[in-house]
């Protein structure tokens, strides 16, 4: 109906000079404190915005996959001797929103909060949010203002990729609240680029440049940046059309044409998702058998869901999006063949008088599902077509999650051996270790599929012990090859993240990337 | 009166406990676990554990309810699972903002209902009533979130008069709005609206061509009193029914505009028990459901009240 009736869409409104309006996916205002909930949109949004981490995500370009930068680190290196221990140089200079100096001790308490259950300022609510991201640290010191040593429990060289994830807050303020977390969030204090200037809980969060911020490059442009949360497709695109927001995340499919039509710019890029079924190996599952998971692979025809999606997808060529700097060069090719399909199902023992049934878990929505219902009915009429017949189990988001982190074994999937899942593959470990590591099959961890594999196990460790960037991207990029050879996975799409925006909105450069950077942006 | 009004009182106190232990159990029984909305989804058994003993989800069910039930006898509600803000101030923000919405919604609804039932009934079987009686199913039939989007297209996309969403400047609202608060407000009351319009206007046209059929009415006019005297007195028959209508209209205003909430993003009791369904925050899905099925208590309380101070048969029987 929006699509219909935008024609007539008239420009009016009366906006501030420099203040951006942003509707969010989001229900609420992602957590205020430090470490954010929402997942990458509270990150995106709140994160690094207000704070900053040790090592950040260069995120100026949109032509290539972000690679990680310094941010309150300015550099770090692991113990030439002993490979568990890390140093850390802190940037000078730098201050937090309310003043205060941030130090290598700043790193240390913001650790405590979340790692120390008995300190003074652990947070369980910022501790449910960044804990399980840093499970690699050990131990931490302040060596002396500019210096901080990380200690990990093994090898590992993906602690650089983790510490991404942990961001900064001010002790000073926390203090300065009565050391209440909750007094906090109203009146938070980071070292990022925007400093909170107003909240109001499941309403809108304002925030104003900090002019004092350390990286002069990086001072929003803006007067203001405004966060609206706006949960239901439908307000946030008539928002936009409206005037009422400039810019909205996820617009529906269905109402880009009519946007695009009136001069409202669609921004998006390819970056580190995955839109995928996780396949079952356990004993007796069909997707034991290569040949089955490369029929599978062939028979879904990707181009014609682009087409279902608007055009806002990218095939997938394999686990990780054809540009990743780690996709290597996998002898597999992914692609649209029905008839290899039921040549390779009939060489497994299946054919029309024979299909093949298997069970797969889907949920009707969910965060980075893009379009769950209508795209597993393609997929099932897909599949359907080479003689594999799709059972479907439809669960609710939330017990989705459960059911994920249940595991494949569990009672509570009735025998489900795939489940449709989609994920955030930005880093090693949450891109690909955790899917299919030996020492992570649920419900210990994330293996949903009990996958384990020696030689995978050597290419994990491998990541984990290849502390030279390149190296390690080498490593990655086998591991990779692997995944995509051996058919991993139903590899179906990943998703451009798509956003919409008044033409008014100028300067975004919209990096491969799950975050933004929005200091450079100007309201024309 | 007074005996009829402690009488009232101390039934509620057991429909007050039924209805806490009925919000304290529906919400036990949907499946998921209530601490996914807050845990990383790929958080260990551990942490899940540690995380399910803080919240006190670990307790046996009865025991969560006593303490829940001790909690709120002292006006705590808890604190929200997925926001860790108190459960009451979260809740009767979100209730103030749909009771101005629910009351708007109905300052609108009953006026135009009363006054087009009354003309169907007083004119029944002729064109004005069936043009009447088409509206009002009209206004019953149509879902009424469709037609906030068709409201959103017209005067918020097409035209720019209205804004699409929210109620106005945060964190300052009122029961003394302005300007800019009132143009928020429009949209949503009045798609609010349509749905009682037409139960309004069915019911007192009913209630009123009943009465203006009857004996009494005629014995009226025969005693010589003008029409306006004998509509007064046909009002005064219908009034306590259609009140008693209206008080439970009220009340589906303020609990059942979930839908409406969401089309305009109004951040009241709808919104938040939408997102906390979505999250299963236990706490606040608990305490959102309490204070609406409290007030769903309380207005059968006022509407009994006054129907019985309006009608004395009401009170007797």
């Amino acid at each position: 109906m929006l699509m219909l009736s935008a024609g007539l869409v008239s420009a009016q409104g009366a906006l501030a000079q420099g203040t951006l309006r942003i509707g969010m996916t989001a229900a609420d205002i992602p957590l205020t404190t430090g470490q954010t909930d929402q997942g990458g949109e509270g990150m995106r949004f709140m994160g690094y915005t207000v704070y900053d981490s040790l090592v950040e995500w260069d995120l100026t370009s949109a032509d290539k996959p972000s690679t990680l930068i310094p941010g309150l680190a300015t550099e770090w290196a692991v113990d030439a001797e002993d490979k568990t221990k890390w140093i850390f140089r802190i940037r000078e200079g730098v201050t937090f929103h309310d003043g205060s100096d941030f130090t290598a001790e700043s790193v240390v308490w913001n650790l405590d909060k979340l790692l120390d259950d008995s300190s003074e300022q652990y947070d369980p609510r910022q501790a449910a949010q960044g804990k399980s991201r840093i499970p690699a640290v050990a131990s931490y010191r302040a060596i002396d203002p500019l210096t901080l040593e990380i200690t990990t429990k093994t090898p590992d060289a993906t602690l650089p990729y983790q510490l991404a994830w942990i961001l900064m807050s001010s002790k000073a303020n926390w203090e300065a609240h009565d050391k209440d977390w909750e007094q906090v969030a109203m009146e938070p204090s980071g070292t990022g680029p925007w400093k909170l200037e107003e909240f109001v809980p499941r309403e809108r969060a304002e925030m104003v440049p900090f002019a004092e911020y350390w990286d002069e490059t990086r001072v929003p442009k803006l007067d203001k940046l405004v966060l609206i949360p706006l949960p239901e497709p439908n307000a946030r695109a008539a928002a936009l059309l409206s005037g009422q927001v400039d810019w909205i995340e996820a617009p529906a499919p269905d109402t880009i044409p009519a946007m695009t039509a009136n001069g409202f710019v669609i921004s998006s890029n390819a970056y580190p998702h995955n839109w995928t079924w996780h396949l079952s190996r356990l004993e007796g599952s069909p997707w034991n058998d290569i040949r089955v998971r490369k029929a599978a692979n062939l028979a879904i025809d990707r181009e014609g869901m682009g087409a279902l999606l608007g055009g806002l997808m990218v095939p997938a060529k394999g686990f990780l999006p054809p540009g990743s700097q780690w996709f290597g060069k996998p002898s597999f090719d992914v692609r649209y063949d029905p008839e290899e399909a039921k040549r390779l199902l009939a060489e497994a023992g299946y054919g029309p008088d024979k299909p093949l049934k298997v069970k797969a878990l889907i949920s009707p929505s969910g965060s980075g599902q893009m379009l769950p219902l209508p795209m597993n009915e393609y997929i099932q009429q897909n599949l359907a077509e080479v003689g594999i017949d799709v059972e479907f189990m439809v669960v609710e988001w939330n017990q989705m999650i459960n059911l994920w982190r249940a595991g494949a074994a569990d009672p509570a999937v009735e025998g489900s051996q795939s489940i449709n899942f989609t994920y955030f593959i930005q880093d090693p470990f949450t891109g690909l270790i955790r899917h299919l590591s030996c020492d992570l099959i649920a419900p210990n961890g994330t293996n949903w599929g009990h996958y384990c594999d020696p030689e995978m196990e050597d290419l994990f460790s491998q990541i984990r012990n290849t502390f030279d960037p390149a190296e390690q991207d080498e490593v990655m990029r086998r591991t990779h090859e692997k995944f995509v050879d051996d058919a991993l996975f139903l590899m179906v799409t990943h998703d451009v993240a798509p956003r919409a925006m008044s033409p008014r909105v100028k300067g975004f450069v919209q990096a491969q990337n799950w975050y933004q950077n929005f200091s450079s942006i100007t309201m024309e | 009166m007074f005996s009829y009004l402690l009488r009232r009182l101390i039934l509620v106190l057991p429909v007050a406990f039924g209805v806490s232990v009925i919000c304290f159990l529906l919400v036990q029984i949907a499946p998921g676990d209530p601490l996914t909305a807050i845990m990383p989804v790929d958080a260990t058994a551990e942490e899940q554990a540690a995380m399910r003993a803080a919240y006190g989800l670990d307790k046996p069910l009865p025991l969560q309810y006593v303490i829940w039930v001790g909690n709120l006898a002292q006006g705590d509600m808890g604190r929200s699972i997925a926001t860790g803000r108190p459960v009451a101030a979260e809740v009767f923000g979100a209730v103030q903002n749909s009771l101005l919405l629910a009351v708007s919604a109905a300052v609108i609804a009953f006026p135009i209902g009363i006054f087009l039932g009354f003309l169907a009934g007083y004119f029944r079987d002729s064109a004005l009533d069936k043009a009447v009686t088409a509206v009002s199913i009209a206004g019953v039939s149509v879902p009424n979130y469709w037609l906030g989007i068709v409201l959103v297209i017209i005067f918020s996309v097409n035209l720019g008069w209205l804004p699409s969403m929210g109620a106005g400047p945060g964190g300052s609202r009122d029961w003394s709005w302005n300007w800019e608060h009132m143009r928020h407000l429009v949209l949503p009351a009045v798609t609010l609206a349509v749905v009682p319009i037409g139960i309004v206007s069915r019911t007192v046209r009913a209630l009123s061509g009943d009465i203006l059929s009857m004996d009494f009415v005629q014995a009226l006019y025969a005693k010589g009193m003008t029409r306006f005297d004998v509509l007064i007195h046909v009002g005064r028959n219908a009034a306590s029914t259609a009140l008693s209508v209206m008080g439970l209209q009220l009340g589906y205003l303020l609990g059942g505009s979930i839908l409406i909430e969401t089309v305009f993003n109004w951040p009241g009791s709808g919104f938040l028990l939408s997102n906390a369904i979505f999250q299963r925050d236990l706490p606040l899905l608990q305490g959102t459901i309490l204070v609406l099925a409290l007030f769903f208590v309380a207005m059968n309380l006022i509407v009994d009240v006054a129907q019985a101070a309006i009608d004395p048969r009401v009170k007797r029987s």
